[in-house]
């Protein structure tokens, strides 16, 4: 009775979290161009999509900008935790600390210090700024992910590479990385993740012109959103669950083996 | 991994020094002078009026609500699954975090169709020949979308607390003659304490800033303070006003980092 209640009440949370994005589905398919009622099922919006050049054009940004942010913090990110690695408590826990300001700092005050910023130097608003601010708020995700794994890790055993002969970089690609990996992917999954979700710092760094799906879907919001837009974002999340499906299947075949 | 590695730490200082320390200097100054570059407190001042005070007073409940309702909402689900086997750890954060795939603004109008007068639960309720909800444009539909939106953020660090509990101090403390309950008290809460803490910081700030939220689902004549200080920025461009009233929202980010660092020392309730 007690396990059964349970389940239900997991259940239910998880319907709350994924009732938003089967609406989103069920819209996709939408003959009728308005949220409001159902008009039959259609393709057409799935079609359009592939001719919508400036849907695509966003979808392009946002991907450039979320995999070459999530990249360069994972390298940043993956880099201070190792030099982490030497230093006094001290100067180590400032750091760390220095890594929570902007996790714990509002979007908003993020989003508005570094469009002051890059005012009072004169960059030009445009992808740059937007990978300059997503990289900013990347890294702390990736120090967040690695940093555990650092700490578990054996420092014996890169020495023994070492009296064995092995170069540092090489006792440190042989020896150490492979037990950070893991940690390191998450890093960059959950850097990927934030950086493709978000607005509110985009909305404040981007310049007049350049727009990813967020922000393109924030100017339709007053016109009415494309059901195109629907659509890709019914594709990107079936994709990302197809893909997370599989790799998550992937290692419980191995162990059985 | 020895201490001449240090230099190795440049580049990110460097980064953190440019992309974070000076970003928050430069709120300061725009906050503390006027158009003319003078020294004025003004911009902080104006929280006071009237239009300001409302828009923080109202942020300040509908933030406050929505983290306490978060909280009541995470903390039995996270129980539950830290209690699963640890080798779907990874399967269950990714259940809170798939759906950031699916863009914000668009999961948080979705909600739109939902509540809609002649949306999908009220057809549902009639169905059932229940009274119909009417929640849409009012701060009920906020705090849904608050409570929606941020969920996850409560979860994640509660289960990762709770699921490093060890049951053997749990099995110990029944063996000693503990109920649920008292072990419940003196045992697992305290120990999930750090989860608490950064469940509640990772919650409570971006609720108390959002402005995307409230226009979506508040029907755009309930403004937060995110609002405002959006449009002093976007529409009204007076960085001056927009940054002195960010200081006031930093003075709650600053309360909530000190009690995050107090009670989370060694990082111990953060989300992955």
């Amino acid at each position: 009775m007690r396990s059964a209640l349970k389940k239900i009440y997991v259940a239910l949370i998880i319907l709350f979290l994924y009732a938003p994005i089967g609406t989103l589905m069920v819209l996709s398919f939408n003959r009728s161009k308005t949220r409001a009622k159902w008009g039959g099922f259609t393709m057409k919006w799935y079609i359009g999509l592939f001719q919508n050049e400036e849907i695509l054009r966003a979808l392009f940004n946002t991907l450039l900008i979320a995999l070459a942010s999530s990249l360069i913090a994972t390298v940043i990110g993956t880099v201070a935790c190792i030099a982490m690695t030497g230093m006094k408590r001290r100067s180590k826990s400032l750091l760390m600390g220095i890594t929570n300001i902007p996790m714990l700092n509002a979007d908003i005050v993020t989003g508005i210090s570094l469009m002051l910023l890059y005012i009072s130097l004169g960059i030009r608003f445009g992808m740059g700024t937007i990978l300059l601010s997503h990289i900013t708020f990347n890294i702390p995700y990736v120090i967040l992910s690695v940093m555990p794994r650092m700490k578990q890790l054996n420092i014996s055993t890169y020495e023994a590479a070492l009296d064995l002969g092995s170069s540092p970089l090489n006792a440190f690609f042989k020896v150490v990385f492979p037990d950070l990996l893991p940690g390191i992917l998450s890093g960059f999954l959950m850097a990927f993740t934030m950086s493709l979700d978000d607005f509110i710092i985009t909305h404040f760094t981007k310049g007049v012109g350049v727009d990813t799906l967020s922000t393109k879907i924030y100017t339709e919001i007053k016109k009415g959103i494309k059901p195109e837009m629907y659509a890709l974002s019914s594709l990107i999340f079936v994709t990302v669950l197809t893909l997370l499906v599989l790799i998550n299947l992937s290692p419980d075949k191995k162990e059985k083996k | 991994m020895t201490s001449k590695n240090k230099w190795l730490s440049v580049p990110y200082l460097f980064w953190s020094v440019v992309f974070i320390i000076i970003p928050l200097g430069m709120i300061l100054y725009y906050g503390l002078t006027d158009k003319t570059g003078a020294f004025t407190l003004d911009n902080i001042i104006a929280i006071t009026t009237a239009g300001h005070a409302k828009a923080l007073r109202l942020s300040l409940l509908l933030s406050l609500v929505s983290t306490l309702v978060c909280f009541l909402l995470a903390y039995p689900l996270a129980m539950i699954l830290a209690r699963i086997q640890v080798k779907r750890h990874n399967f269950i954060i990714l259940i809170f975090i798939l759906p950031m795939w699916m863009n914000f603004l668009l999961r948080t109008l979705a909600w739109q169709t939902l509540l809609e007068k002649n949306g999908v639960i009220n057809h549902i309720l009639a169905f059932f020949h229940l009274p119909a909800l009417k929640i849409i444009n009012t701060p009920a539909a906020i705090i849904l979308g608050m409570v929606y939106n941020f969920l996850p953020f409560m979860v994640l660090p509660l289960y990762n607390a709770l699921s490093k509990i060890d049951i053997n101090v749990i099995n110990a403390a029944h063996d000693l003659g503990a109920d649920n309950f008292y072990t419940f008290v003196r045992i697992i809460l305290p120990l999930s304490i750090p989860g608490i803490i950064s469940g509640i910081t990772m919650v409570f700030i971006p609720a108390l800033t959002t402005f995307v939220i409230s226009s979506l689902l508040g029907g755009g004549k309930l403004l937060l303070i995110g609002d405002v200080i959006e449009q002093e920025f976007t529409r009204t461009s007076n960085w001056h006003l927009g940054s002195g009233l960010s200081m006031v929202l930093m003075v709650f980010i600053l309360i909530n980092m000190v009690l995050s660092a107090i009670f989370d020392k060694d990082g111990e309730g953060s989300m992955l």
